[in-house]
């Protein structure tokens, strides 16, 4: 039986230490009609068999090739170096726990600290937390910040935020009962949410907006890209209150869509309004530095029913794995990732809107690394496109079923792998005529 | 032995790794960009070599515990071996490398992954379906707390009030919270037992849920139960289980059939996927037929043998994260699951409810033990005994790191005072829980002998005792550039 140490000898030992004839004796106070006989489930498999059923199911997936994928929407496939793997696939990290008795726990936390600050020097804000599940339900802990720090009960969504952020952001709002509305803010708006680049890919104008959320009394929440901010004008330089985003593309694996990891940074003045963990500097008895868990009073556990937020843990080992990928690029090496990036995608753009059909619905309108192009017949382009073992671009029609201007719209993505002969593929693939399905 | 921290190894004028430079001709970026959009001032991140990273990560590893190394006897936490089969598995091409937003036909093996381990946790918890997409056990909480309140919502009904007992974890009165609930206290009976007298004079048509957890936070089954759940659903209330005790009864009895409407699970607990230092984890939530219209969108659907994702759930709460749920951890437990089978979930619990009373018996007569036994998977023991002694379970606590145990759970839950939780779980064998044992005896000797000791451990780990009082008082929480020495 894996994973079950104790042998029948064990068993009796331990039996007769306590004093009982058999498990049963232990199980007394449960009501005999909830016993179950057993459960309806398989036996057991040996390792063997295991591993086979699952490698029999990975293969029923179809893995595209890093360069020949253009799709993101908020999860990219990027060059992870070997080095992130090798750093959280060690059991003292991986095993570990929760760093509550910190004596026990100094990797875990000054790994963390080193987080929080890379994350605080990427955003350009003053202090960031040890980390939240994922970009959504980073955007949900800034407007419930908000809404606790000003008093106010709605928040706006301002342009393109991505549709599953928008989502659980209204799935928090509808249970704590504060409103989300899209449009500009006003007297009873507690923060502006954005989204920069784009869930298109195109470039908001952020001090624009951080003024006008300002003026009507408003926090401004900025949800932004890690990679692009090697490039593009940090939050804490347009003077956001709170910045938030998703850090999958930070050396995490696509991983169908998780686990991942959120972060979210503040202003000063926010700190004791952040949910989830924090990690602190701190002394013992000899002068020697260490990290804690601290301004735990914030936290769910002390707090009980006044916490801000539930939250009673961070994504610590995706936060490691994007500590190793920061440590490992430096800022020279996001700023050519990055600029890799952008000068795929630019290429790529110019070529795919140049194609017989195609166009760009937002000429003028500047763009990092990903760009929305109107296209014939989006679904036969997907799957001419997956016949070739290319994953296209995203299709924005499912997401905005109400938006005709939408309905032919996809979005590519470009990150620094789409080597030339990646990008020469698909666009063939994309000039080819698309055979009409059949169903 | 201190770490130095990555921003002070760093040096200046090192030039970053060797990436590719893009394959086409294209304008630069800082020649493009509008200057108003444009990053004014660098980043300061650290400029380090690979070894140096490598040395850097290695040193602190060294300065954990781990499952890898140590006991960790944390109740209602349920440390027990991470299976490497797992990771393995996690770490399948076919797995880590589809993204989410791949069509459903080419991703039919992670959809029916998916799939797959919502029966069989449906099975060992007893409900009808399961929702994958919760992050961790407080977000599960949470999820299962919205759904309670948009059933009660959408049959017209005003209910704002959620019963949580004396003895809840905390996240319990924090999730209700954030939905709005006030939260309404139930007290223990003398045993430690939710109190039914206090339950029937505080059930009214304005609570919406009564949240249990069972075995309780003492590690005890609640034998009311079957009559706490008529009484609840009496009153049109929705009965939830919180999961951090499902170790217990796996194979022996199911929530869902207790009557508890919402079952909350965590894959990071009972489903052996490792904590990763404090995450990720996974929070599953089953329900009842009543609630499953309420679920999260999308639910995996299998039709004629195909998977795929469905979407039109138009009372579902809407989204609790994105994309489809915590999927590597999935992978994760779904490996665990195929491994043991049902017979092998079975033997885990029944070992597991061994263990914990062996390590109870042992115990006795070392600490205080307040409630009688047996107990479940889990028991509470009291450090009051020593209290004579200046010595309470915080030094008991420390006393243990220094003998190379992780610590139990103290001061949890609220109801035992010097409280000290402990659960070996099935993975633990019985030497190690007689040097544990061993080692409670000798502090409970110091506590005695030499309580100044007690108070100076642990001595020989990276640090001492950290002053958090000041580090609380002063924060510091980030690397700010110069000053502080190591």
């Amino acid at each position: 039986m894996p994973y079950l140490v104790h042998s029948e000898e064990d068993r009796q030992a331990m039996l007769e230490t306590i004093g009982v004839a058999s498990v049963e004796d232990l199980l007394t106070d449960i009501p005999a009609g909830l016993r179950v006989e057993a459960l309806n489930l398989p036996p057991g498999l040996s390792e063997h068999a295991t591993m086979a059923r699952l490698r029999a199911l990975a293969d029923r997936n179809h893995l595209f090739e890093d360069r020949l994928c253009f799709r993101g929407g908020g999860v990219y496939r990027r060059f992870i170096p070997a080095a992130v793997a090798a750093v959280t696939s060690k059991p003292e990290f991986y095993t570990a726990y929760t760093p509550y008795q910190p004596e026990a726990s100094q990797g875990t936390l000054q790994a963390i600290f080193e987080f929080q600050s890379l994350i605080a020097e990427l955003t350009g804000m003053d202090v960031a937390n040890a980390s939240l599940y994922d970009g959504a339900t980073a955007v949900a802990e800034a407007a419930m910040m908000a809404v606790v720090h000003t008093g106010r009960h709605e928040v706006a969504i301002h342009g393109f935020l991505h549709p599953e952020y928008a989502e659980v952001l209204r799935c928090y709002a509808d249970g704590r009962g504060f409103r989300v509305i899209e449009g500009v803010p006003g007297p009873a708006t507690a923060a502006v949410v954005f989204q920069q680049p784009n869930f298109l890919g195109l470039l908001e104008e952020p001090e624009a907006l951080v003024e006008a959320a300002h003026a009507a009394g408003a926090l401004a929440v900025a949800c932004v890209d890690p990679i692009s901010l090697a490039l593009l004008s940090a939050p804490g330089e347009y003077g956001a209150d709170i910045a938030v985003g998703e850090g999958q593309q930070l050396g995490l694996a696509a991983s169908f869509g998780g686990p991942h990891v959120g972060f979210i940074a503040c202003r000063q003045e926010l700190t004791r309004r952040l949910p989830g963990r924090l990690i602190g500097e701190a002394r013992d008895g000899a002068g020697r530095r260490g990290y804690v868990l601290t301004l735990t009073a914030r936290e769910q556990h002390i707090r009980r029913e006044k916490a801000t937020s539930n939250i009673c843990t961070n994504h610590s080992l995706c936060a490691l794995a994007a500590s190793v990928y920061l440590a490992y690029m430096g800022p020279d090496g996001l700023r050519k990732v990055a600029t890799a990036s952008f000068k795929h995608a630019h290429h790529l753009e110019r070529r795919l809107a140049a194609l017989p059909g195609w166009s760009a619905p937002f000429q003028g309108t500047p763009f990092l690394s990903e760009f929305p192009l109107r296209v014939p017949d989006p679904a036969g382009l997907t799957r001419a496109l997956g016949r070739q073992g290319i994953l296209g671009g995203l299709p924005l029609a499912p997401f905005y079923p109400d938006r005709k201007d939408l309905a032919d719209v996809v979005v590519f993505a470009c990150t620094e792998v789409n080597d030339a002969a990646a990008l020469d593929a698909l666009v063939e693939a994309c000039a080819a005529p698309v055979e009409v399905a059949v169903r | 032995m201190t770490e130095a921290l990555l921003f002070e190894k760093s040096r200046p004028d090192y030039r970053g790794p060797r990436l590719p430079e893009a394959g086409v001709e294209a304008p630069h970026p800082l020649d493009e960009l509008p200057a108003a959009l444009r990053r004014r001032r660098e980043p300061e991140l650290p400029r380090l070599s690979e070894p140096e990273i490598m040395r850097h990560y290695g040193r602190l590893a060294s300065l954990n515990y781990s499952i890898s190394e140590n006991f960790y006897p944390l109740g209602s936490c349920t440390m027990k071996y991470n299976p490497v089969a797992n990771e393995v598995a996690a770490a399948l091409p076919g797995f880590a490398g589809i993204h989410p937003y791949q069509d459903e036909e080419t991703a039919q093996g992670a959809l029916e992954l998916i799939w797959e381990l919502e029966q069989a946790l449906a099975e060992v918890v007893g409900v009808d379906r399961v929702t994958l997409q919760p992050a961790a056990g407080a977000h599960g909480e949470w999820t299962a707390l919205r759904m309670i309140q948009a059933y009660h919502q959408s049959r017209g009904e005003t209910r704002d009030e959620v019963l949580v007992p004396d003895s809840a974890h905390g996240t319990n009165p924090a999730s209700a919270a954030l939905c709005g609930f006030k939260v309404v206290e139930v007290k223990s009976a003398a045993d430690g037992r939710i109190s039914v007298a206090d339950l029937e004079s505080k059930l009214s048509d304005r609570v919406a849920a009564l949240m249990l957890t069972n075995p309780n936070t003492l590690g005890l089954f609640e034998r009311d139960i079957l009559e706490v759940a008529q009484l609840v659903h009496g009153t049109g209330a929705k009965l939830y289980y919180d999961g951090a005790n499902l170790n217990a009864l796996m194979g022996i009895c199911r929530p869902g059939d207790m009557g508890f409407d919402a079952v909350h699970m965590n894959l990071h607990k009972t489903f052996t996927t490792p904590h990763g230092g404090g995450g990720p984890g996974a929070g599953p939530v089953g329900v009842k037929a009543d609630l499953v219209p309420f679920l999260p969108r999308p639910l995996v659907q299998r039709e004629d043998g195909r998977f795929r994702l469905d979407n039109d759930r138009p009372q579902s709460i809407g989204r609790v994260r994105s994309f489809y749920g915590n999927f590597g951890m999935l992978v994760r437990a779904f490996t665990y699951v195929l491994a043991m089978g049902g017979d092998g979930l079975t033997d885990a619990s029944r070992d597991a409810v061994l263990a914990a009373n062996y390590l109870r018996a042992r115990v006795e007569g070392v600490l205080e033990l307040p409630q009688a036994g047996p107990c479940m998977h889990e028991f509470v023991a009291s450090a009051r005994n020593l209290g004579s002694h200046g010595i309470r379970a915080l030094d008991v606590a420390k006393g243990l790191l220094e003998r190379g145990f992780y610590a139990p759970t103290v001061y949890f839950p609220l109801i035992v005072p010097e409280a000290v939780m402990i659960e070996p779980t099935e993975t633990e064998s019985k030497a190690t829980m007689d040097a544990f044992t061993a080692a409670l005896e000798e502090i409970a000797r110091l506590a005695q002998d030499d309580p100044e000791e007690l108070h100076a451990e642990p001595r020989t780990l990276p640090v001492g005792r950290l002053d958090e009082v000041a580090a609380a008082r002063h924060p510091v929480l980030r690397w700010k550039g110069g000053g502080g020495q190591p």
